[in-house]
C-alpha cells in the first residue's frame, strides 16, 4: 500500500527524507540532556566545581537550542511533505475522476467520490506526516533512552525490560479489542447519520404525513444506539490510561527502591538516579506514541485502500490509438447490429441487435416506456459507453476511431440530469465553448428560447446562478442547458428528455428554431410527449431494448400498435 | 502528553460570537449530572495532586534516606521501606481517581450528546419550510456530525485537561515555591518566555489555519461540483479546463497547509525544547546554590522533576483554549438550531373520528369510523363540524419573501367531491397553493376556509392528516416498500398495503423486485425508476384514505401508456373526495370539475375543459400547442 502511493512523495522527497534525519538529531540531543544533569550532580556538585557546572550547563543550553531547531525544522519538512504529498494525490485522484468514463463512474457513487478526495485524503496526510516523523522519534526516543539507561546501571534497567514488554502486550491487547467496539461505533454514528439526511430529504412527505412522533422516535432509538456503542468502546479505553500510569508509577517506585539501594552500595550515583527516573518518563510516553501513531495508520489505512481503488481503476475508455486528425465528416450515424450490456453480460443485453441509420440534417424522434434503452441508445453516439458488439459510426467512420475531443466536439448531447455550474450565465453558456462571441452566444440562447427569460434578470448574462444552478426554475434550466450545447455548434444535437419541464409551446419553438437555424444540424429528441416527436422526419419507437418500430408520425399511426397506445393516452378525449 | 493535535483534525474553525452565554448553555446539559460531576472534579484534583505530590518525595528520599547512607554497611532500611510504601500509597490513590474520573466522563459526555442531538432532531421536526428552505442540507448536517463532534471532545477531553493542566500548574508551582524560591525565579523567567513564544507560535497557527480552512472549503466545493457534474464535463470534453482549475485550487491549499501545518508542527518541539533549556538553567543554578550551601540534592532532584512536568499543561492549555472556542463556535450553530423560530401553530380545532345521526347531530367516536369531523372546542364544550372538504380561497396574497408576492389576490371554490386542476407554466405558483393548503407556508394575506373554517384554527398535525400528498419529488425511505406504503397510515394492515398497491398499479413491479414486498429500497429509492416511486407515492396516499387529495405532478415520471393503465386505480381513488391535481400533462386534467389557469400568481382562466377551450384562450393554446403546433 505505501509502495502505490510512494510515488506521489514526487517533488517533496528532499523534505521526506530531512524530516527524520532532524528528528533523530532531535531526539538524540534530548536525550544527553538528562545524562548531563547527573554529570552536574555527580562530578559538579561533589566536588564543588562552579566552572565545570557551569560549563556543563552552557553545553546543555547550547544543545537544547541545537535540538529544538531540529525539531522545528523536522515540524517544517513534515508538514511540507505531507501536504505536498497530499496535494499531488488529490490532483492525481482528480485528473483520473476526470478520465473516467461513465461506466467507470456509475461504479462508484458521486458521494463516495467526494469523500475520497476530501476526508480520505486529509486522514492520509496525516498518516504521511505521522510516518515521517512520529514513527522515527518515538522509536529511536524509546531505544536510545533504554541504550543510555542500560550504559548507566544495566541492573537497574532491567526494570524497564519487564515494564515495555507488559506495557507493549496490554496496549496491543487493548487495541485488538477496542478495534471492533469502535468499528462498531462508527457504524452506527454513519446509522445517525443518514437518519438525519433521510428526514432531511423527505421533510416534506413526514410534515405532509404529520410522522414527527415516529421520525423522533426511530432517531432516539439510533441516537440511544450510538451512546451505547460509544460507551462500550470509551469504557475500555479508559483503562488504558490509569494503566499506563501504573506502569509508570511502577517504575518509578522501583527505580527509587533498587537505585537508592544501588546508590548507598556505591554502584551508582545520586545524579543517576534522577536522570534515571527522567527516563522513565520518555520511554514510557514514546511507548504510548508508537500506540498512537499505530492506531493512527490502521484508522488511515482504510482511507488509502479507498484511494488506491479510484487509483487502480481501469479506464474502460480510451482513444490512445486514435487519429488526432480524424474529425467527423457530417452528421450521420449508422448502428450495425449493436449489442450493449452495462453489466457486460451477454445473457443481459439493454440493446439487442439495433441496426439503423441516420443521415445528415435529420431530425429523430425516440420514444419508449421507461426502462426502454432510450438513454442508453443515444449515450452509445458520443462514445460514453462502448458497444459490447457492431459498431456505431458518426460521420462515415466508427466512434473509436476519433480522438474522444474531436467525437464530443461534433456530438453535443443534454442529459436528463443536468447541471449547471456556478457562476454566471455567460459562464455557463460559453462553458461549451470559450470562444464563442456574445453574438453567437444570444443566437443560441434565442434558439432555446432562453434569451427572454435571461433578460428579465436584473443583471441579463452577468446573473450569478449559485452552486448546482438554483436560481432558476426547472424549464429554465432545461433551456439554458440547451443553449449551452447549441452555442457548441454541434454537428449532432441530442436531447434526452430534455424539455420535459418546458410547456408544449415554448417546446415547439425550439424544435421550430432548430430547423431555422440549424437545419443541417441532426438532432436526436427523446420524449414523453408525443407533441415533441411528431414533427419529425422519422420517429423510433424502442421496447425492451430492441427498435419496434421506425416511421413517421403518420405511418406510425397507421401500423404501429405501440406508438398508437401512446398517441391515445395522450389524446383521450380530445374527439 | 504526546504530539499536537494538529489543527487539520478540526473541521471548523470560527470564534464563537458570545462565549459565555454558549459556555453556560452547555452547563445547562451538564446539570443533569451534578452529582457525578463533582464526584469527577474531586476525582480529578486527587489524581492532580498526587502526581504533583509525588514528585515532591524525591526529596526526602534522596536527603533522608539515601544520601546520608551513601558507603555504610547494614543500613536499616524499614524507614526507606516505608516510604516508598507511602508513595505508593499516594499513587495508588492516584491511579483510582484516574480511573474513576475517565469512566464517569464516558457516561456524562456520551449523555450529554444524546441529549443535544435529540433536541436537536426533536425541535427540527418542528420547524417550519421556510427554515429548511434557506439552510442547504450540507449545513445542517454538519451540525449533526462536526459541530456534535467538537462539543464532544470539549466534553469529554479539552474541560475535564484544561482543569487538571490548571491544577497541575497551580500545584506545581507552589511545590516549586516549597522547594526553592531561588530556582523559582528562573522558572518565573522561563514561564513568561514561554507564554511569549506560545502566543507568537499559536497566532500564526489560528491565522494559517483560518486560511487552511478556506482553501480547504474551495477545493471541497470545486470538488463536489465537478464530480457531481462529471458526466457533463465528459458530454462537453472539459476535461482540460476542470483538471486546470482544480489544479490552481490544489496548489493553493497545499501553501496554505504548510504553512498551517508547519505552525502546528513546531509548537511543540519548541515548548519541549524550552523546557530543556529550563532544565539545564535549573540544574547549573541548583548546583551553583548547593555548591554555596544554600540547597540540598534533593530539593534540586525533586525541583527538576517539575520543570519536566511544567512545560506540558502550559502548551496545553494554549491548545484546548483553541479546540474550546471551536467547539463553542460549532455549539453555537447547533442552539442556533435549537432555537430556530418553530412552526406556529394556533389552531384548536381537531380532527375526529364522528358519528353522523339521523337528525344531523355528530357525536365523536373513539373507533374510527368511516367519517370525520371537526371538534370545536367552544368555552369547554366542543361543537362538530363534519369533514366534507370543501375549500376556499379568499383573496389570498403570498410570497416565499414578502415583497416578492408569487400569488396575488386568489380567489377560488372546491366544492366537497370536486376534482380542481391547476394548470400554468412552471413557476406560475401551482404547487404554492397547495403548499397554503397544508399550512406549509402561511398566507401573507386574505384567508382559506376548509369547510368553512379558517385553516390557521386548525391545528396543523390535524389539518395535514386530513389532506393525502403526493408531491412532485417523491421521496421514499430506506424501508421495505411495504412499510412505505405503509407510512400513509401506519396501523394499515398488510392487506390495506396491497390493496392500495393496486390501485396505484404498483403491485405488478413490486411482485417482481427480488423479495416483492419486503425489499428494502435504497438511498431515496435509488432502485427504482422515477415512475415507480410515483407509482409507489400514489399507494402510499391512497392507503392514507384522506378526504382531500392533492396530486402534484403525480404522474409526470410516468409514461402516458401506464398512466392510462392506471387510470381506473387513479379514478377510484379520486372518488368521493376533493381533488388539487396540478400537472404538466393536460390530458391528465381534461375531465376535472373546474381548470384553473394560473399565470403570474394569479387565475388568468377558469372554468371546465369544454369551458376553456371554447373560450379560445390560453388554456386553448397550451392545449393546441401540444397537439396541433406544427
Amino acid at each position: 500500500m505505501i509502495k502505490k502511493l510512494l510515488p506521489y512523495m514526487k517533488g517533496y522527497e528532499k523534505e521526506a527524507a530531512l524530516a527524520p534525519v532532524t528528528v533523530i538529531f532531535e531526539v538524540l540531543i534530548e536525550i544527553l540532556i538528562p545524562f548531563l544533569m547527573a554529570k552536574i550532580v555527580d562530578v559538579g556538585i561533589a566536588n564543588r566545581d562552579v566552572a565545570y557546572v557551569a560549563k556543563l550547563g552552557g553545553i546543555m543550553v547550547g544543545m537544547a537550542l541545537f535540538s529544538m531547531t531540529c525539531g522545528a525544522l523536522s515540524g517544517k519538512f513534515a508538514a511540507t511533505a505531507s501536504t505536498g504529498f497530499a496535494c499531488n494525490l488529490r490532483k492525481a485522484l482528480f485528473n483520473k475522476i476526470q478520465d473516467f468514463s461513465f461506466a467507470n463512474t456509475d461504479r462508484f457513487s458521486t458521494a463516495s467520490l467526494v469523500t475520497r478526495m476530501t476526508a480520505d485524503v486529509t486522514n492520509v496526510q496525516n498518516a504521511a506526516m505521522d510516518m515521517v516523523r512520529v514513527m522515527f522519534r518515538a522509536p529511536v526516543m524509546l531505544v536510545s533512552a533504554l541504550i543510555i539507561t542500560i550504559l548507566m546501571n544495566a541492573e537497574l534497567s532491567s526494570v524497564f525490560l519487564i515494564v515495555i514488554p507488559a506495557v507493549g502486550l496490554l496496549l496491543a491487547f487493548f487495541m485488538a479489542k477496542a478495534h471492533p467496539l469502535f468499528t462498531k461505533m462508527l457504524k452506527k454514528y454513519d446509522a445517525m447519520n443518514a437518519s438525519v439526511q433521510e428526514d432531511l430529504i423527505g421533510i416534506r412527505v413526514i410534515k405532509a404525513f404529520v410522522r414527527k412522533d415516529f421520525e423522533n422516535e426511530k432517531f432516539t432509538a439510533s441516537a440511544d444506539d450510538l451512546r451505547a456503542a460509544q460507551r462500550k468502546a470509551e469504557n475500555l479505553i479508559v483503562f488504558a490510561m490509569p494503566l499506563m500510569t501504573l506502569a509508570m508509577y511502577a517504575c518509578i517506585l522501583s527505580i527509587f527502591w533498587f537505585g537508592g539501594h544501588a546508590v548507598i552500595e556505591g554502584t551508582m550515583l545520586t545524579g543517576e538516579l534522577i536522570s534515571f527516573i527522567t527516563y522513565v518518563g520518555q520511554i514510557l510516553m514514546s511507548l504510548v506514541m508508537i500506540a498512537m501513531v499505530f492506531v493512527n495508520l490502521v484508522l488511515s489505512k482504510a482511507s488509502a485502500k479507498r484511494i488506491i481503488e479510484v487509483l487502480d481503476e481501469k479506464i474502460d475508455i480510451t482513444d490512445d490509438e486514435a487519429d488526432p486528425a480524424l474529425k467527423p465528416a457530417d452528421g450521420s450515424i449508422s448502428f450495425d447490429h449493436v449489442d450493449f450490456s452495462y453489466a457486460k453480460d451477454p445473457k443481459n443485453l439493454t440493446l439487442i441487435d439495433v441496426s439503423l441509420s441516420i443521415r445528415s440534417g435529420e431530425t429523430i424522434g425516440i420514444i419508449g416506456g421507461t426502462g426502454s434503452a432510450k438513454t442508453t441508445f443515444v449515450q452509445l453516439i458520443p462514445r460514453l459507453y462502448d458497444v459490447g458488439g457492431g459498431h456505431v459510426s458518426v460521420g462515415g467512420h466508427d466512434v473509436r476511431d476519433y480522438k474522444l475531443k474531436n467525437l464530443r466536439d461534433a456530438v453535443a448531447m443534454v442529459l436528463q440530469k443536468n447541471v449547471l455550474f456556478s457562476g454566471t450565465i455567460r459562464d455557463n453558456l460559453k462553458w461549451g465553448n470559450p470562444d464563442a462571441s456574445d453574438e453567437e452566444m444570444f443566437e443560441a440562447a434565442k434558439a432555446a428560447q432562453a434569451n427572454d427569460f435571461i433578460l428579465s434578470f436584473p443583471d441579463g448574462y452577468d446573473t450569478d446562478l449559485g452552486q448546482g444552478g438554483v436560481n432558476v426554475s426547472g424549464g429554465q434550466k432545461q433551456r439554458l442547458c440547451i443553449a449551452r450545447a447549441l452555442l457548441a455548434r454541434p454537428k449532432i444535437l441530442i436531447l434526452d428528455d430534455s424539455t420535459s419541464a418546458v410547456d408544449t409551446a415554448t417546446d415547439a419553438k425550439i424544435r421550430a428554431a432548430f430547423r431555422e437555424k440549424r437545419a443541417d444540424m441532426t438532432v436526436l429528441i427523446i420524449a414523453q410527449r408525443i407533441a415533441s416527436v411528431m414533427d419529425a422526419d422519422r420517429i423510433l419507437v424502442l421496447e425492451n431494448g430492441k427498435i419496434a418500430d421506425c416511421g413517421t408520425h403518420e405511418e406510425l399511426l397507421a401500423h404501429s400498435p405501440i406508438y398508437r397506445e401512446v398517441y391515445e393516452s395522450q389524446q383521450k378525449g380530445d374527439d | 502528553m504526546t504530539e499536537m493535535p494538529g489543527p487539520q483534525h478540526n473541521t471548523k474553525y470560527a470564534r464563537p460570537k458570545n462565549a459565555k452565554k454558549t459556555f453556560l448553555r452547555i452547563l445547562s446539559y451538564l446539570k443533569k449530572y451534578k452529582g457525578r460531576l463533582i464526584l469527577v472534579a474531586a476525582a480529578m484534583l486527587l489524581s492532580t495532586l498526587s502526581s504533583v505530590v509525588g514528585n515532591y518525595f524525591m526529596k526526602p528520599i534522596l536527603n533522608r534516606y539515601i544520601v546520608p547512607f551513601i558507603g555504610q554497611q547494614n543500613v536499616d532500611f524499614s524507614g526507606f521501606a516505608g516510604i516508598i510504601l507511602l508513595l505508593a500509597g499516594i499513587y495508588a490513590l492516584g491511579i483510582v481517581c484516574t480511573f474513576l474520573y475517565s469512566r464517569l466522563m464516558v457516561t456524562i459526555s456520551t449523555g450529554v450528546l444524546r441529549e443535544v442531538r435529540v433536541d436537536m432532531f426533536t425541535h427540527m421536526q418542528d420547524l417550519p419550510m421556510q427554515y429548511y428552505d434557506t439552510h442547504t442540507h450540507g449545513e445542517l448536517m454538519s451540525r449533526y456530525s462536526n459541530d456534535t463532534d467538537a462539543l464532544r471532545q470539549m466534553v469529554s477531553q479539552s474541560l475535564p485537561q484544561l482543569f487538571s493542566s490548571v491544577i497541575s500548574v497551580v500545584g506545581v508551582f507552589t511545590m516549586m515555591l516549597v522547594l526553592s524560591w531561588q530556582l523559582t525565579l528562573v522558572v518565573l523567567l522561563m514561564l513568561g518566555f514561554m507564554m511569549f513564544v506560545v502566543k507568537k507560535v499559536a497566532g500564526g497557527s489560528a491565522r494559517y489555519f483560518i486560511s487552511q480552512q478556506k482553501e480547504l472549503g474551495t477545493v471541497n466545493g470545486y470538488i463536489e461540483e465537478l464530480i457531481e457534474g462529471q458526466k457533463v464535463v465528459k458530454v462537453f470534453c472539459h476535461e482540460p479546463q476542470a483538471k486546470e482549475g482544480f489544479r490552481t485550487r490544489a496548489d493553493d491549499l497545499r501553501v496554505a497547509a504548510k504553512n498551517a501545518n508547519t505552525y502546528a508542527n513546531i509548537l511543540f518541539p519548541i515548548m519541549g525544547n524550552l523546557s530543556h533549556v529550563h532544565y539545564a538553567l535549573t540544574a547549573v543554578v541548583g548546583a551553583v546554590l548547593t555548591i554555596t550551601g544554600s540547597l540540598d540534592i534533593g530539593t534540586i532532584g525533586s525541583f527538576l522533576l517539575y520543570t519536566r512536568s511544567f512545560s506540558q499543561p502550559i502548551t496545553q492549555i494554549s491548545q484546548q483554549f483553541n479546540a474550546v472556542l471551536t467547539a463553542l463556535a460549532g455549539a453555537e450553530r447547533i442552539f442556533d438550531l435549537i432555537d430556530a423560530v418553530t412552526e406556529t401553530d394556533e389552531g384548536d380545532i381537531t380532527l375526529v373520528n364522528a358519528v353522523l345521526h339521523e337528525d344531523g347531530s355528530i357525536t365523536e367516536s373513539k373507533e374510527r369510523t368511516e367519517h370525520w369531523a371537526w371538534k370545536i372546542p367552544m368555552n369547554g364544550e366542543a361543537t362538530y363540524i363534519e369533514l366534507r372538504g370543501d375549500v376556499r380561497f379568499e383573496h389570498v396574497t403570498f410570497g416565499y419573501e414578502p415583497d416578492k408576492p408569487v400569488l396575488k389576490d386568489l380567489n377560488f371554490y372546491a366544492k366537497p367531491g370536486q376534482k380542481i386542476a391547476l394548470v400554468g407554466s412552471t413557476g406560475a405558483g401551482k404547487t404554492t397553493i397547495t403548499n397554503l393548503v397544508n399550512r406549509f407556508y402561511d398566507v401573507q394575506d386574505g384567508r382559506i376556509l376548509y369547510d368553512m373554517i379558517p385553516v390557521n384554527r386548525i391545528k396543523k398535525a390535524d389539518l395535514r392528516r386530513s389532506l393525502g400528498m403526493v408531491l412532485q419529488d417523491t421521496h421514499l425511505f430506506t424501508e421495505s416498500v411495504r412499510e412505505n406504503i405503509r407510512y400513509g397510515k401506519l396501523d394499515a394492515s398488510d392487506t390495506d398495503v396491497g390493496a392500495a398497491a393496486k390501485l396505484a398499479n404498483a403491485d405488478f413491479f413490486v411482485l417482481h423486485l427480488p423479495q416483492g414486498y419486503d425489499t428494502v429500497l435504497t438511498a431515496d429509492g435509488a432502485n427504482l425508476s422515477q415512475g415507480q416511486r410515483q407509482l409507489l407515492a400514489i399507494a402510499r396516499a391512497a392507503v392514507a384514505d384522506p378526504p382531500v387529495l392533492i396530486l402534484d405532478e403525480a404522474t409526470s415520471s410516468i409514461d402516458t401508456r401506464t398512466e392510462a393503465h392506471i387510470e381506473k386505480g387513479m379514478d377510484s381513488l379520486m372518488q368521493g373526495r376533493t381533488v388539487f391535481v396540478i400537472a404538466h400533462r393536460l390530458s391528465t386534467v381534461r375531465n376535472a370539475d373546474l381548470i384553473l389557469v394560473i399565470e403570474h400568481g394569479e387565475i388568468i382562466e377558469r372554468g371546465s375543459h369544454e369551458e376553456l377551450l371554447a373560450q379560445r384562450g390560453r388554456y386553448y393554446q397550451l392545449y393546441t400547442g401540444a397537439f396541433e403546433l406544427a
